[in-house]
């Protein structure tokens, strides 16, 4: 009995002992390394779109590393499991913070909502590439959100545009009924004052219609759509829901082309399972569609996968989560590349060197075909008052098979979106007693 | 051996009801505070602060509501979740809508809130009971989940649903770093532990556990059911009302309904049972074992250099965790407070414990 609970404590001594020495280690590898903490959900309901978008983070990363760094600083990195709760996300957050954080990607809103409220006082900037609060686009206000390139404002905007497009001017949408299917969560609601925006000035009809999270109970949504025959659907949808939504719509007999996604509701895990029944539906993109003709793709393959040393399967590389995995580390690194021109090259950059990095950020066409973006995005450029950047945004459609685009590039309408912008930051900032930035602080 | 009472006799009958009559735990008590007040504020790190002590914490307080309802009364709940979001959002309400409201008052007014809506959903217990009352108290669940996430008003209209505040300050003091958020939520639970410990060794107390061991007996002896069972859920709520707002004020900062889930209301009835019902301590062991043990799980391959995979050691946290509830149910029954006073029997009188 006393030899077995000596064993066990010697056992557990040695236990503490190795993590003392791993914990020691790391903070000595620390120093001349940038380190990158990966907030993932690859369990849970969402995994099947959240493990490509981390494979291609992790991978882009992989990449920097095999071509030299960022300008000979190497990247370390590690990820959290979140599995899309908010509460695992802050403490993911906060263990990953203390380990010298460049900046964070939460890959939620939720999260995202929670981190608006940490990254000020931490000094951390937060990307939220294509998600995240639609008004943090003012960076007069919130200045370490970066919302880089598109929220859930221009998403809508552009869906809009298209439809308007088809049917041949915005005047022809007047009597039409618009319904949105959205995950019942602050993701799902961001599009709704966009849309009612819309709907008064041209006239049409907006009808909302939750789901409730994780979104498999659809039934009595899709019931709805039935007895309404609403002219559009469009879908804000993530993981699960967007198959079940896209399955429910041949159930009901409604045209999958008459529906449309968000850029979250437009990816491979979300129609593949369906197959041939969503055909014809589309969604709009950031930018990027599935691209595995680009350059950069063929690098990770040649130089990260062709190593052994891939995240995840390789048919899935290029693929549309993955593409944006990659964009949005791309964007990270960019940023830091950026901050390393004014503060120092081949140094490490803190949070606060990063920010400006983000908020000067001139990804011009030379840069992006350096980088083998060529085709798979336009030029990005931030600056204080406008952490977007770019507004840009495609429409891609399923044919059964793989995505294609259809049509051009859109642009979201400044007229509309910049005032909604200005009075939700104003709105935020007076709720917060909060000011906005002064020139000179611009500047810094 | 460490549990020798011989010297310590009582004289008085104070001393005969004293919360704690044995010195040693009076010892143990005095330096477990001046831990938590003094020694750890100096020592941890604000990792430890913002992500594992601040929610620890705040979900024993809810644990401890809980456990007023659950193992001093008797009436499973599982609306407690709601509770807490009604907690949240009301004193959000009184935060946002009241010019200069002091933090403490809407705390304790979310509480309040959280009371009447407790008590509201709580006079089904007076006709039902056991798994009959838990269905009911989930439609307490359900009801809240709907109403914050369909009513703008209670989120002062805000487009995405989602509701935050900052600012936070006690009589001119701010409360930001996470020492001093630790420190206004320690304080909280000490002084809502101390509170409960009283109530439950209380003629209310009394009255409650009478409801619960035997209701029909309890009403015969002439104790009231209504009062018995309203005044219950009555102080629960309350308790995880203002244990709701303190999680969406001072540990998330920003919060939306998904946070007061029904996953919350299953996360602190299991809380309840592996801590040990009608235990206040138990909340506390509870609380750790739900809260701490899966993040310490989720990074112990890390810290053991292991390369794992992220969703492999994700997978292995649960599968751990999952066996472990199943160990301690197995083992012992009545939760992890009773497994630590057998232990304190055994150290009684050692080598011969009784």
């Amino acid at each position: 009995m006393m030899t077995k609970r000596l064993k066990s404590l010697a056992l557990m001594v040695a236990v503490a002992a190795a993590g003392f020495a791993t914990v020691a280690t790391e903070a000595l590898a620390q120093s001349k390394e940038q380190f990158f903490p990966v907030l993932v959900y690859r369990t849970g309901a969402y995994a099947p779109n959240g493990t490509p978008w981390a494979n291609g983070y992790v991978d882009y990363l992989k990449l920097v590393n095999a071509k030299g760094g960022m300008n000979g600083v190497k990247i370390s990195y590690e990820e959290c499991e979140t599995g899309y709760a908010t509460d695992r996300s802050v403490e993911c957050y906060e263990r990953l913070k203390g380990k010298g954080a460049t900046l964070f990607q939460p890959l939620s809103t939720g999260a995202t909502f929670a981190l608006t409220e940490k990254a000020p006082g931490d000094k951390i900037p937060l990307i939220t590439a294509g998600y995240g609060r639609s008004e943090s686009q003012d960076g007069g206000i919130f200045k370490w959100n970066f919302p880089l390139l598109g929220t859930y404002w221009v998403a809508a905007d552009v869906l809009l545009q298209h439809v308007a497009k088809k049917e041949g001017g915005w005047d022809k949408l007047k009597g039409k009924k618009v319904a949105l299917v959205y995950h019942d969560s602050p993701y799902g609601k961001e599009p709704i004052p966009l849309l009612q925006e819309r709907s008064k000035l041209h006239g049409f009809e907006l009808q909302l219609l939750p789901v409730t999270a994780p979104g498999v109970e659809q039934k009595a949504t899709w019931l709805q759509v039935r007895q309404s025959r609403p002219d559009y659907v469009f879908l804000w949808g993530w993981g699960v829901m967007n198959s079940t939504a896209l399955k429910e719509a041949q159930a009901t007999g409604y045209p999958r082309d008459k529906m449309y996604g968000v850029w979250w509701a437009g990816a491979e895990p979300d129609v593949k399972d369906v197959g041939d029944g969503a055909k014809g539906y589309s969604a709009v993109t950031i930018q990027h569609g599935a691209e595995p003709q680009a350059k950069v793709v063929q690098e990770v393959l040649a130089q990260v996968h062709g190593k052994g040393q891939g995240t995840g399967p390789k048919d899935e590389v290029g693929q549309v989560l993955y593409m944006r995995g990659m964009l949005s580390a791309m964007l990270g690194v960019e940023g830091v590349k950026r901050a390393q021109e004014r503060f120092g090259k081949g140094k490490v950059m803190n949070g606060e060197q990063v920010r400006w990095g983000l908020e000067n950020l001139a990804l011009d066409q030379k840069k992006l075909d350096a980088l083998g973006f060529a085709g798979v995005m336009r030029p990005v450029s931030t600056s204080c008052a406008d952490h977007m950047g770019s507004s840009w945004a495609r429409v891609h459609s399923w044919d059964g098979k793989k995505w294609n685009f259809v049509g051009d590039w859109y642009e979201a309408d400044e007229q509309i979106i910049k005032p909604m912008v200005k009075s939700t930051a104003e709105r935020y900032a007076a709720e917060k007693k909060l000011t906005r930035r002064t020139p000179e602080d611009c500047q810094s | 051996m460490l549990y020798r009472e011989n010297g310590q006799f009582k004289v008085s009958y104070r001393a005969d009801s004293a919360v704690f009559p044995i010195r040693q735990d009076r010892v143990a008590i005095a330096l477990i505070l001046l831990l938590a007040f003094v020694v750890v504020p100096g020592l941890a790190s604000e990792y430890l602060f913002r992500a594992i002590l601040i929610p620890f914490l705040i979900l024993s307080l809810a644990a401890l509501g809980l456990n007023v309802l659950v193992g001093y009364c008797g009436q499973i709940s599982l609306g407690t979740g709601a509770f807490m979001a009604v907690g949240a959002y009301a004193a959000y309400n009184f935060q946002v809508r009241i010019e200069g409201m002091p933090l403490i008052a809407s705390l304790l007014l979310g509480g309040l809130s959280a009371t009447a809506v407790g008590v509201l959903f709580g006079i089904p217990s007076l006709r039902i009971k056991g798994l009959y009352l838990a269905v009911a108290t989930l439609a307490a669940q359900f009801f809240c989940d709907w109403a914050f996430l369909r009513i703008a008003w209670f989120t002062n209209n805000s487009p995405s649903g989602n509701v935050s505040v900052s600012n936070l300050q006690v009589l001119g003091v701010a409360i930001e770093t996470p020492v001093q958020k630790y420190l206004f939520c320690l304080s909280l639970v000490v002084v809502f532990a101390v509170l409960t410990k009283n109530l439950v060794r209380s003629a209310i107390g009394r009255e409650w556990m009478a409801m619960r061991d035997m209701d029909v007996a309890a009403a015969v002896i002439g104790i009231r059911p209504v009062y018995a069972k309203l005044s219950a859920f009555a102080v629960s709520s309350f308790i995880v009302g203002v244990a709701g707002a303190l999680w969406g004020f001072v540990h998330l900062g920003s919060w939306e309904p998904a946070a007061f889930s029904i996953d919350r209301s299953f996360q602190l009835l299991f809380m309840v049972i592996i801590g040990g019902l009608g235990s206040v301590m138990g909340a506390f062991f509870g609380a750790a074992f739900i809260i701490i043990l899966p993040i310490l799980l989720s990074q112990l391959p890390h810290w053991l250099g292991i390369p794992i995979a992220t969703e492999t050691s994700s997978h292995l946290e649960f599968m751990v965790f999952g066996a472990l509830i199943v160990f301690f149910l197995i083992k012992e029954p009545h939760g992890l407070a009773r497994l630590w006073s057998t232990a304190k029997e055994k150290l009684r009188l050692w080598p011969f414990p009784h």
